[in-house]
């Protein structure tokens, strides 16, 4: 880890762009360009701008590459805006060029369109609830935003009450919008949250690593005993058990998971399933 | 008076429809020109040098959505919440293979076959609603409560010879 941060450190201060290529699975340093698999040979080991004149400079391929959270366009390069791992996903099919991000570790959320979350309401102001997301600022959520509301039918929703719901507006410039129906007017699952359990917060990438198709944290707490956990991409859960025992015993377990080990996850599983 | 120099017309009325009818092209296409230059003239425009737009294969998002492949945020164990267990089945089902269609027998209260028949006497049942007082008899329902055919209606018997 720390040659791989001199590495960048170097290189930064050499001013070359290096190729996304080479760089998957390395950690990144905001301020650093990378270029596109397209333009590698153009850059030759000259560097500072020359390009040598090819016959078939206008055939490049043109492959839509989608530049993901941590990382920005800048001419036809990527510039690194977050430090962290970079990744990239290739595409099953279609024409585009595969998606490049930086995976990175932070607290803060940041409100981004399509996003699930969970929510606390806050106010009820006319037509519209105040829900805090975690964000710079509290949400809008319009009352016919929920299944099977209407003018008259309008939701039985109070102040404190937890809301799963995702965005359909979260720009820098505007308030966030968020609803609790998908665009054919369901509510899959959107909506209030029960009664009880607890809602705790941890940070954004232990979520992301919670919710991957195959995290063998959850298939563990899946076997312990009957639960129901509720993931908001703003770093919060809520989760709920028969006793109040077991749902702090489970809030614990997933605070903890993030700085564990899988072995020392494996004991503590272990003696979990004794008592 | 009018025949020491000819009247001189405006310019406006020059423009008229009426007084261009005898005029030939060119002189329209003249007159047609010095108008555009002058509406043009009055619009305003930018004086700035023309930018050219830079085709661009990088596009920015911000979601993780597109990056990873997440499952559906509820989650229920060992039947806690046996709806939020039907709804992972069905969300994460929809991640895997987006064009499913799936098809769901509803059960039926009334089958096929009565629908059927039920239409069959539609006439019937509509036309009992339009029957005056006197031909309401011939709407008797059977034990079923289906309607019974109609009956003829009785016409005009011509006395015989």
């Amino acid at each position: 880890m720390a040659e791989a941060v001199q590495f960048a450190a170097e290189s930064l201060a050499g001013g070359r762009a290096r190729a996304a290529r080479t760089v998957l699975d390395q950690v990144v340093l905001p301020g650093e360009e990378l270029l596109l698999p397209e333009q590698e040979d153009v850059e030759g080991p000259g560097g500072a701008g020359e390009r040598p004149l090819r016959l078939n400079a206008g055939t490049r391929s043109r492959l839509r590459v989608v530049c993901g959270p941590g990382l920005r366009r800048c001419g036809d390069r990527l510039l690194v805006t977050k430090c962290g791992r970079l990744r990239h996903k290739d595409p099953g099919s279609g024409s585009s060029g595969g998606v490049y991000w930086v995976d990175s570790q932070q607290k803060r959320y940041v409100p981004v369109k399509g996003d699930h979350v969970i929510g606390i309401v806050t106010a009820k102001s006319g037509d519209i609830f105040k829900v805090d997301v975690g964000g710079s600022e509290p949400a809008s959520l319009s009352y016919l935003a929920f299944e099977g509301a209407t003018k008259r039918n309008r939701p039985n929703v109070q102040v404190g009450d937890l809301i799963y719901g995702q965005f359909v507006v979260a720009n820098k410039d505007m308030e966030p919008e968020m609803v609790c129906i998908d665009s054919c007017g369901r509510a899959n699952g959107m909506g209030v949250i029960g009664h009880d359990g607890l809602l705790f917060k941890v940070t954004l990438g232990l979520i992301r690593k919670l919710l991957a198709p195959e995290c063998e944290i959850i298939q563990e707490v899946g076997k312990l005993y009957p639960l129901e956990i509720v993931f908001g991409m703003n770093g919060r859960i809520w989760v709920k058990a028969k006793t109040i025992q077991q749902t702090l015993i489970l809030a614990n377990i997933l605070e903890a998971c993030e700085h564990m080990t899988a072995d020392q996850r494996k004991q503590i599983f272990a003696r979990l399933a004794e008592n | 008076m009018a025949a020491e120099r000819k009247t001189k017309l405006s310019k406006n009325l020059l423009r008229m429809k009426f007084m261009q009818r005898g005029l030939d092209s060119e002189t329209k296409k003249q007159l047609e020109e010095e108008e555009k230059k002058i509406i043009s003239e009055e619009h305003w425009y930018l004086d700035l040098p023309e930018l050219k737009e830079k085709e661009s294969v990088i596009i920015e998002e911000q979601s993780f959505l597109l990056c990873e492949d997440l499952l559906y945020g509820r989650m229920s164990f060992r039947g806690f919440n046996p709806e939020v267990e039907k709804l992972m089945l069905q969300m994460n089902a929809k991640n895997k293979a987006e064009d499913e269609d799936e098809d769901e027998i509803v059960e039926l209260d009334v089958s096929d076959e009565e629908m059927a028949r039920r239409y069959e006497t539609l006439v019937g049942t509509i036309g009992k609603k339009f029957a005056k007082k006197r031909d309401r008899a011939n709407y008797e329902e059977d034990e079923n409560g289906n309607i019974k055919p109609v009956k003829a209606k009785k016409m005009f018997l011509k006395p015989q010879d």
